[in-house]
């Protein structure tokens, strides 16, 4: 049993920072700044509120210290847990410990990156590993590619299946005026698209675009008492399995299968009672691994589940409704705005792409090579 | 028991690709293999530890091929060695695309040069699993 209370934090606010391409000479911490603002707008909170902080970047060594600086706040609490894309998963329940003790009471939690300015190289430098680098690998997604090998030759999951999920992504982004992406994808291009590591061409990758985000997380009681609708944290689960792809025992199940039924058990729910689904889309096998092992549809299934525009609009279950980031954005660590998406469709703020009754979201982050699997549950004051 | 001011476990594993050799660590307390080597044996934490010599001879667990911009793809595969630890490397003498899961493949060393150290490397063996 978690010692973390359901419903006991929300977030009150949560925005991007400017995305795509920004201006020369931008600093991923000025990204993770400007988002810091909005987020603090969003509900009314002012910086002098702020004494919890949560930061992770691949350009900032230290977030924490360089976001406080940069804002001149003393938190009394911070975490800089770095574990690539879901880091800012992991933060909410770090966030959630805090609060809940007392230690903070309004934390914030944000990122930045301008990979697309600089380059995804030199942006996120890769450590040596003797065990590896010698074969030359084109780190993450080599190791994304033999997952999704694998799991084509145990399951029967085709290239196609994999398009698709592509395909489902491009069509939601086409609802979201923030994505990166403005032109239709079909089945045939991405296919066809240039290959990148085998079974995936550069169209089963995600996005290389500068960006960042904030959310603003407080005490279910205070949130109240602030300008939007609280989003509650109704359950939190968090694992690590590994660092490096040839430690991972399985490549066709990943952590969020201990994450998942952590966070679930907490919330109370199951999966059925999710309405939307927010799962970091490095590449386009990880939706289908995450279904799977988020308990969406048994394992294996994952590639027939997103055929003929299952998790496309007007599909069978609503998955990245912002267009992901295979078409949205991707910073590079895209787990903070796999949850804003989350936040803003409980919100009921996403328009054109609004899942009616969305009163439950999943978010699900992924970091380094499948390493890290992080879930947050998120739901509406109804839910409580 | 190790000593790390006389040899670390990748100079001893490098050590042993010189000679040919594909070296790997087994803990003697629960006799599991486990790769890479190690200074102490994983999940027990204990430090005796043996080193043994493998067979060279394992099967494709999965496979990608990688394109360079300018060069021949290129395979990257992870075997699973018969002794029962797996590792990242690739399959060569083959079309790259035809490296296939379930493909039994046999070790040989790739020497390096005076930037990289020797690594090993498999061909196909014949035959599936």
């Amino acid at each position: 049993m978690s010692a973390l209370k359901r419903g006991s934090i929300a977030v009150v606010g949560a925005a991007e920072s400017d995305l795509g391409q920004v201006a020369q000479h931008t600093s991923p911490v000025d990204l993770m700044a400007q988002a810091t603002m909005r987020a603090l707008d969003d509900c009314g909170l002012t910086l002098k509120e702020v004494d919890g902080l949560f930061v992770a970047a691949t350009q900032v060594r230290m977030g924490p210290m360089s976001l406080a600086e940069y804002l001149r706040i003393k938190p009394r609490v911070f975490d800089g847990t770095q574990i690539g894309g879901s880091s800012f998963m992991s933060h909410v329940a770090h966030a959630q410990m805090a609060i809940q003790l007392g230690l903070c009471e309004v934390a914030v939690i944000a990122y930045g990156s301008t990979q697309r300015s600089v380059s995804r190289a030199a942006a996120s430098p890769r450590e040596f590993n003797p065990y590896e680098s010698p074969y030359r690998p084109i780190l993450p997604i080599s190791a994304y590619a033999m997952a999704a090998a694998r799991h084509m030759h145990q399951y029967g999951t085709t290239r196609e299946h994999l398009a698709e999920v592509a395909v489902a992504a491009r069509k939601w982004a086409l609802l979201n005026p923030k994505a990166w992406e403005k032109e239709p994808l079909t089945i045939e291009q991405a296919l066809n698209a240039r290959m990148v590591s085998y079974p995936f061409t550069v169209r089963d990758c995600c996005l290389v675009v500068d960006g960042g985000g904030a959310i603003v997380l407080t005490s279910a009681a205070r949130a109240r008492t602030l300008k939007k609708k609280p989003v509650y944290v109704l359950g939190v689960g968090e694992t690590l399995s590994h660092a490096n792809i040839s430690s991972m025992p399985d490549f066709t199940v990943t952590g969020a299968a201990v994450s998942g039924p952590q966070a679930y058990g907490m919330a109370g729910i199951a999966a059925k009672d999710v309405k939307m689904l927010s799962l970091y889309d490095a590449f386009t096998i990880t939706p289908i691994l995450f279904l799977e092992d988020l308990g969406f549809c048994p394992k294996g299934e994952g590639g027939r589940f997103v055929a003929n525009g299952g998790i496309a609009p007007g599909g069978r279950l609503a998955v990245n409704t912002s267009g992901g980031g295979l078409s949205y954005c991707h910073p590079g660590m895209y787990g903070l705005l796999v949850m804003i998406e989350a936040i803003r469709q409980v919100r009921g703020e996403c328009g054109e792409r609004q899942v009616q009754g969305c009163d439950i979201a999943l978010a699900h982050g992924n970091g380094g090579v499948m390493s890290s699997q992080c879930t947050v549950i998120f739901g509406s004051e109804d839910t409580l | 028991m190790s000593d790390l001011m006389k040899q670390s476990p990748l100079g001893t594993y490098v050590e042993h690709l010189k000679k040919g050799e594909l070296a790997y660590q087994v803990c003697t307390d629960t006799d599991k293999p486990f790769f890479y080597p190690r200074t102490v044996a994983p999940e027990t934490g204990s430090t005796n530890i043996e080193w043994r010599i493998s067979k060279g001879l394992g099967t494709v667990y999965s496979t990608t091929v990688v394109h360079y911009k300018g060069e021949p793809p290129l395979n990257v595969a992870m075997i699973d060695i018969d002794e029962g630890f797996r590792m990242m490397s690739r399959v060569e003498d083959i079309d790259p695309m035809q490296v296939k899961i379930g493909m039994r493949v046999k070790v040989k060393v790739n020497p390096g040069d005076e930037k990289t150290l020797p690594f090993p490397v498999f061909t196909p063996a014949g035959g599936a699993q």
